[in-house]
Parts: C-alpha cells; structure tokens; sequence
C-alpha cells in the first residue's frame, strides 16, 4: 500500500513560499486519511453484517425445515407407554420337581397419601391408625399437615385394609398397584427360595427383586421378559422336603441341639430333592440379619451350603476308599491299631481300645482313628489332597445359590503329616454338609464326580471318575456294615438297607485353642439302598445331648443316626422305593405248570 | 413586533418528537415484536394453568402476571427507542454500572430458590435477574469501547472490551449460568467480528474448535458419549426432550386444537423454555413457523438497516443487540427439535418471566432506537463526490 505522508515535503515548503501555516496541510492529510480508515471499515463491516444475516436467515431456516421434519412424522403410538421410567413387574413363579408351586406373584397395593389433597388430615389421621394399629393418628397428623407433598404410608396392604382405607374416603389417601412375591407354603424350603424384596420403586409399580437364594442367583432370568413367565422349575420336590423338615425339626427337639440339617441328593443326576437347615424363617416376612452375635445362629444362616464344619469320622471312608483304589490295602487288610499312636508329638487315640489289631472292614466299622491314621500315612499328604480335591472337598460347590461361594472349605495352609493324619478321620479339614453329601453320592454312584445342583436334570452326570466302580463297591458294602454291626446301629431301616459312617467331631473352641468336649457336631452320612445305592442323606446336629440314659450321650450315633433313619423311613417310600422284603420261606405246594 | 401578541401559536424548534418517532422508527421490527408478545401471551393461556393448578394458584395468574410485565415491558421499549443513541449510550453506562454491582453483589444477597445457583435477588412480589439486565447494557458498553478504537489515536477499546467480556463471563461461569456466560460471549464476538477481526484469526479459531472437538472427541468417553447421544436419531421419549420431539409430532402441520395439548401437563419448563412444544402441538406447524419467521424477520432487518449505518457505535452497538436476541431464540428452539444439545434458555418475548421480560424490552427498545433512519452523511458523499 502506498502510503500518501503526512507532512509532504514538497506541499509544505511551496506553502511555506506562499506564506499559508504548512500545519493545515497535515490536518487535511489526517483528516482524509481517517475518512479512509472508515470507509474501509464500514465496507468491511457491510459485508460482514450481510454475511451474519444469512446466517441467523440459514439457522432459523434449519429450524424451521427441522421442525417440519418432525411434524410430519408419525407420533409415536403408545403415548402411556412413554410416562415414566418402566417398571417391569411380572416375575416368573418358582415351581418344584412336580410342578407345585414354591413361589408366586400376587397382586396388592401399596397406600400413599397427597397432604395437598387431602379433605379433612384429622380424620383420615385418625382413620388410618385404627386400622393399621402400628401408626401414630399424632404423627401422621403433622405430616399431613406439614409440607410434605407425598409420602408412603404402607408398602403393601391387604384387600381388606385396602377396602377401610376407601371407606375413611379421603381423596388424599391413593393406592399404587404392588406385586408381591407369596411363598404359599410358608417356612418350606425357606434357605433354597431365600426371598425377595422391592427394589426400584414407583407409585405405578415397583421392582421386586431377589435377596438370598435361588431368587438372587435367578434374578435375571425370572425378571426377563423375554421368558414370558416361564416357571423356573427346581429339582426340589415339596411333599419330601416337607415331610424331612418336619421330621428334622422334631429330632433336633428331641435331641436338644441347637440347630440341625439335612440333604437328601440323588447319586446319579446330583440333584438335590430336599435341603433344610433349622432354625429356619419365612421369606415372606424375612427376618432382618443379625446385628450381633454369631451370624451362624441366624435363622437366615443355610447349614448345608454357607455352614464349615469339621464333619469327623464321616471323612474315614474317603482315607479308606483311597488306598483300596491306590492298591495298598483291601477290605481285609489287617491294619495295627496299638495306642497311641504318636504323629509329630500329637497322641492319636481311639474312642475305646479295639484290640491290637483290625481289618480295614473294621476300622470303618468300628471308626478307628488309630487304623486310620495309619492308612493315611500310607498314602501320604499329597496323594491325599488330590484325592480330596477330585472329590470336590477343596474348593466351593457350584450348587445354584449365591451363598455358595462363601461355602469355601477351610484346609490348613501348609500340610504337614500330622494334617494328613487328622484330617484323614475328619479334622483339620471344614466342609459344608452338602460338599460331604456330594462325595457321598461318588462313592454311591460308582465311583464318578457329581456336582449337586438344583435345577432338574435330564439324566446322570457322566463326572469325571475318582474311584474304580469296584473299590466304590467294597466302600458301599464297609458302610453298610457300619449300620449292621457298627456305630450306627439305629440306622436300619427295614427294607432300606440304609449304608452310611458317623461322625461326631467336637466343636473347636470359639475363644481360640483347642476343642470343647461337650459340644459337638453329630453327623451321619447314608446312603441307600446299599444294593443299588439312589440316594445320599446327610443329617448334621449342632450340640446335640440324648438324655434318655443315667448321663448324657452326644455320639452321632444316638443322636443323628436316629434322625437320618427316621428321615429314611418317612421319605422312602415317597420317592418311589420299593423295599426289599425278606421273601418269606416258601412252605407247602409249589405251583409248577405242565 | 406584530408576533409578539397574546394568543399566537408557538413555534417549536424542530420536528416534534412523537411523529418524527414515529416516522424513523422500524415500524416492521415492531410490528414483529408486539406480534410475539401477543403469542406470548396466548401460549401462556395455553402452557401456564397446569403450573398454576400445580401451585395452588387460580387458573390466569400466570397470564395476568405475563400481561401486566408485558405492558410495562412495552412501554419501557417504547421510551427506550424514543432516546437518541448518545442518550441510550449514556444511561446504557450507568445501567451497566448498577447492573454490574448487582451481579457482584450476588453471593451477598442473592437467592438461588432452591435450583443451585445464586441467580436472582428476590424482591417479594417479583425476582430479578441481573444477569438479563447486564446483557443489553454490557453490548452497548463493549460497543462503545471497540467504537472508540476507530478514532484516530483512540484507546485501545477491543482490548478493553474484551477484558470486560472475561471478567462477566467468568462471574457467570462461577454462579453456574453457562446459558448467559456463552450468549455474552457471543455477543462479544459477533460485535468484534463486525469491528473488522483478522481473518487469519477467524480461519485460525475455527481451526482450533474443530481440532479440539475431534480431540476430544476421540479421546474422552464422556464427551463421545454426550455427542453421540446427541447424534443417535434414537430419542428417549422420558425425556424432556423426548416429550418436546413427541408433542412436535403431535401436532403435526395444524396442530390438534386449542387447548387440546398434553405436553403441557407434562413438561416442568412448558412455559418457558419449551414453551415451542406447546406451540407446535396445540396450533401445529404453522404457528411455530410464524415464530421463527418473526424472529428472523427481527434479527434480518435490523442487520441490513445496521449496513447502512455509518457510524460505528451504533452500528457495533445494534449488531450485538439483534443477534443476542436472535442466538437466544435460535438456541431455545434448536434445543427443541434436537438441532442443538439441551441447554436451559428462555423464548424471548415469548416465554413467562418478569425480568427477562422488561430486559427484553430494554434491549429491543435500544435496538429500536438504534435502526431508527437517521441522515448517513450521503448527501455530503455526494457533495464531496466520494462514493
């Protein structure tokens, strides 16, 4: 740019020459060259504006095409559908192996008063705390009275108390349509259904979402849609998870324990027909979990799966039925069993002293600790693990429960000799009841893995194989010699032939150090019938105490076995056994044809 | 002598004020003003009963309420654009002074009726919001300071103004009132790009945004997650948006009658910030058009007048007034049919508010005034044969 300056020499000595004030000349030259500047700035700015005005024009021209877009489109069809954020209701029943319903939806309101609408706050305060006697006619009172806009008044009523509130005829006073979830048959199954509460909530509906249980571990699949209320359908069958929980609950009166549990298991498919645990609760009116003490006593504590228990000489048969598969002894073995025997400085001992010598046979039989721990030592800590661990007794059941996982089995960390030893007899080593009943259902089944499950199978799970199908034989036929001739004499059953191993292991003392000897864990193991074994029962008493002779006697076989066995002869003949009768001796005519 | 007798007629110096208001004033921006108020009005009639049954109140209270602040906010527009510029300029100055005050003095004595933000002071009958106020004023000051730069060893005003324009942005940034602090930005900007910004600078900003979007983009879940949310054509119909897009729907091309909508019960900003959703369901396509065209109309005319203008306080001045007003209407209804992501801002003119009723009405009155024809110099242009 050429730039005209502002005092130009040559002006300003001409002006000078002529005698005019040379300063005009600079102020015209600044004068015009401000000019300039504006006229440039103002043709910038014509066309800046120009270039702003058509684009506010394309803008609201965009708005406006936008807005005919949309208008033009079709409203989407169910408006309702739109209100609020969804809650879907509608939860799947829980039925058992027959069909019978465990758990079911029904249909109930929740109560909630609008102060702003209300018509007279004293009367329906008034009202209200006749029918529900737990409210206060004072303090809802002052909530109806106060600024509160909403609130809730009760989560779920019953149709009759729906109808008084309608009679006190407030318009403050509404109703939410509810699900509920029902467990018509009470306290049955309570630990296995677990139980369900409200989740997300609003006042057309409200989630209702499961707790503890096979309602928690299933949440989603009973909360899908997608299933349309398909049933979720447990191996459990109601009339003989019944009658066992009847049956256990009397025996643990009978025997003064404070709590008890059973499982009762099929060998082959692993299913689980029945599991209680006492005391036990309601789900539909779940108790709140203990604030304090022992979480073990809560009725809401389930013994089979979250409960560790060093379960004793029930441990025996997996020592023996190892070395028979190991090839080191047979049911015939003589094994020495002199006392005591000292292992790491530990003295070993036996309930009685059986002779310097027993039979393999008769180390079950007669549940020597001594011929057991001699067994163990045979086989050696590693092997034993494995053995242990293939069995299942290592790790948490998979069993469809969230509980399970906290069902983790206690094991000393590093296993030394003296480990082996106790734990070959059951000590040392916390499992829960259904991991012992799982094992169980190996030796029964043949020799094969079985993982215990809930739901219903189609047929045996082909497991991994632990034991030879003749070594689980030999096992089946020393526990049934156990209740023939041994510890576990009460546990016959006639037609049954009922097989199984006590074992009552004393409880460790909770204040740390060694064990309390009067208060054990009395634990009988079965199986039957011992000549095709189908079933597994474990029945565990925590601090049982049998009175009936001159001083008290807490051997599980005076206190468990005649549970088990009473177990046994109620649901038996419910699961379609048929009993083995003696066939009578054939006297007089033998019919013969021809 | 003979005049000086009883009874004669005075003389008045000068055109008198009235016709010659009348004469220069813009009289289609007015028009499309007074057209808006009116339809303000009638969609409050429509929108505001819910809120008023909501609070108790009788069915009107919210349209006698918008009516009485509407008339006031009319006049005060009318005398506005009655002043002269120098007259806007100066009692804009002061106005800016106190407004400034007020929006200091906010955490002070300022309320933030239980939404989170100190915004208002609240006077009993009424609330007000300074920050409305401060808008309109704040253009004509940042005007006035950019004006000053074009004289020949004037300050250095665009530095000023800008410094101004930080320090209001980030008092509204603290308060949080993002809505404000952007359209003070933004008026900012538009005033500085019509002052003459460098065009490397323009190129080189525009640059910078696209360059920090897609950054950004690529590399925060957060904000990829906001803009694709924003992009998905999928609308969540809980939303208030959702219900904005489903009444628009409803509404279709003539609307489904008077009265008739359901939006309204629905949506807690229906009078204000969505106050378009009830629009377009109750009267359909054709009233949300009308809208936008008198807001167009509005912002459209005011600009071409302020081409001609030559003096550039005034021309600066009335930029940054039209296109407030224009980016806000603009903003409200593009949050509306999702051209824009959500951000609280009201209808001029249009929406409930008694402060930024009378701050719409300050502002268009300054804008008015400004428009006003007025001689641009082009007989002396043709005088002095420059062109």
């Amino acid at each position: 740019m050429i730039r005209t300056p502002l005092r130009p020499l040559a002006r300003i000595l001409r002006a000078r020459a002529n005698g005019e004030n040379p300063s005009e000349i600079e102020a015209e030259n600044r004068r015009q060259r401000h000019e300039q500047m504006r006229d440039r700035a103002r043709n910038r700015a014509e066309s800046r504006l120009l270039v702003l005005g058509l684009c506010f024009f394309a803008a609201f021209g965009a708005i406006g095409l936008r807005m005919g877009a949309i208008a033009a489109t079709e409203p989407e069809e169910p408006r309702t559908a739109a209100v609020g954020n969804p809650i879907i209701g509608q939860r799947a029943d829980i039925l058992d192996r027959n069909g019978r319903i465990l758990a079911t939806n029904f249909d109930t309101h929740a109560l909630y008063a609008q102060p702003p609408q209300m018509i007279d706050p004293r009367g329906a305060a008034d009202g209200l705390a006749a029918i529900f006697p737990e409210l206060d006619a004072d303090e809802l009172y002052e909530d109806f009275t106060g600024t509160r806009k909403f609130l809730w008044i009760r989560r779920q009523i019953s149709p009759e108390q729906m109808q008084a509130v309608h009679d006190i005829g407030d318009p403050g006073l509404l109703f939410g349509p509810r699900e509920m979830r029902l467990y018509p048959n009470g306290s049955i199954a309570a630990h296995i259904l677990g139980g369900a509460g409200y989740g997300r909530e609003g006042v057309d509906s409200a989630e209702v979402i499961g707790v503890a249980g096979v309602e928690r571990q299933f949440d989603d699949y009973l909360r899908d849609p997608a299933n349309e209320g398909e049933p979720l359908e447990l191996s459990i069958d109601l009339t003989i998870q019944a009658a066992l929980e009847r049956v256990l609950q009397g025996g643990m009166m009978l025997m003064n324990a404070k709590g008890a549990s059973a499982v009762l298991m099929d060998v082959h498919t692993g299913e689980i027909i029945a599991m209680a645990s006492l005391p036990d609760f309601d789900p539909n009116n779940r108790p709140r979990p203990l604030t304090e003490g022992d979480q073990s006593d809560s009725p809401l504590f389930n013994r089979n799966v979250q409960g560790l228990y060093e379960l004793g000489s029930t441990f025996k048969i997996f020592t023996v039925a190892q070395s028979m598969e190991l090839g080191l002894t047979n049911p015939s073995t003589m094994i020495d069993t002199t006392m005591p025997l000292r292992v790491g400085g530990f003295p070993i001992n036996d309930f009685h002293y059986y002779g310097p010598q027993l039979s393999v046979t008769d180390v079950i039989v007669k549940s020597s600790n001594v011929g057991t721990a001699r067994i163990a030592m045979e086989i050696g800590a590693e092997r034993q693990q494995d053995f242990l661990r293939d069995l299942g007794l290592m790790d948490p059941t998979t069993v469809e429960m969230v509980e399970a996982s906290t069902g983790r089995p206690i094991y000393p960390q590093t296993w030394r000799e003296v480990n082996t030893v106790t734990i070959s007899y059951g000590h040392g080593l916390s499992t829960s009841p259904l991991h012992l009943a799982s094992a169980y259902a190996t030796i029964a089944n043949g020799g094969t893995r079985v993982a215990p499950t809930l739901l219903v199978q189609d047929g045996p799970q082909r497991g991994e194989r632990v034991i030879s199908p003749e070594v689980a034989d030999a096992a089946v036929d020393m526990l049934r010699q156990v209740v023939v001739r041994g510890t576990a004499s009460f546990g016959e059953v006639a037609g049954y032939e009922v097989a199984g191993k006590t074992g009552t292991a004393e409880k460790p003392n909770p204040r740390g150090g060694g064990y309390m000897d009067d208060k054990v864990i009395a634990t009988f193991a079965s199986l039957f019938p011992a000549s095709n074994p189908q079933y597994v029962l474990v029945v565990s008493l925590d601090e049982p105490t049998e009175t009936s002779g001159d001083e008290p006697r807490r051997t599980a076989g005076w206190t468990a076995v005649p549970v088990a066995a009473e177990i046994i002869r109620r649901v038996a003949p419910l699961l379609g056994l048929r009993p083995q009768i003696e066939p009578a001796t054939v006297t007089g005519v033998t019919l013969t044809s021809n | 002598m003979t005049e000086m007798v009883h009874g004669t007629i005075p003389v008045q110096a000068g055109e008198p004020i009235l016709p010659r208001w009348w004469r220069t004033i813009d009289k289609w921006t007015m028009s499309c003003v007074l057209a808006l108020f009116g339809i303000g009005l009638l969609l409050g009639l429509a929108s505001s009963p819910p809120l008023a049954a909501r609070n108790g109140l009788e069915p009107f209270y919210y349209v006698t309420r918008q009516a009485v602040f509407g008339g006031a906010a009319i006049l005060v527009m009318m005398i506005t654009s009655m002043m002269s510029p120098l007259m806007v300029r100066r009692l804009a100055v002061l106005g800016f002074i106190a407004a400034f005050a007020a929006l200091a003095l906010l955490p002070a004595f300022g309320t933030d009726f239980g939404k989170g933000a100190v915004r208002w002071y609240s006077l009993g009958f009424a609330s007000f919001q300074p920050s409305e106020f401060l808008k309109p004023v704040f253009v004509v000051v940042a005007a006035w300071f950019m004006a000053a730069s074009f004289e020949l060893g004037g300050p250095p005003g665009k530095a000023y103004s800008f410094a101004i324009t930080v320090i209001i942005v980030t008092i509204l940034a603290l308060q949080p009132d993002f809505g404000q602090a952007a359209l003070v930005l933004f008026a900012w900007g538009v005033m500085y790009f019509v002052a003459g910004a460098p065009m490397l600078l323009l190129f080189g900003i525009a640059g910078m945004v696209i360059l920090a979007g897609s950054f950004a983009y690529s590399n925060s879940e957060h904000f990829a997650r906001r803009i694709d949310g924003f992009l998905n054509p999928e609308i969540d119909p809980t939303t208030q948006i959702g219900y904005a897009t489903n009444a628009i729907r409803e509404g279709g091309f003539f609307g489904v009658g008077v009265g008739e909508g359901q939006v309204k019960w629905s949506l807690p900003d229906a009078h204000t910030d969505f106050i378009i959703a009830v629009a377009a369901e109750e009267y359909g396509l054709i009233c949300v058009i009308a809208i936008i065209a008198l807001y167009t109309v509005i912002v459209f005319r005011s600009l071409l007048r302020l081409m001609k203008e030559r003096d550039p306080f005034i021309r600066l001045a009335g930029t940054g007034l039209a296109c407030a007003f224009g980016v806000q209407a603009m903003i409200n209804m593009g949050v509306a049919v999702r051209l824009l992501p959500a951000k609280g801002m009201t209808l001029p003119f249009v929406s409930y508010g008694g402060s930024s009723l009378i701050a719409g009405g300050v502002a268009v009155g300054m804008l008015l005034a400004f428009t006003r024809t007025r001689p641009q110099g082009q007989m002396g242009d043709l005088l002095s044969r420059r062109h």
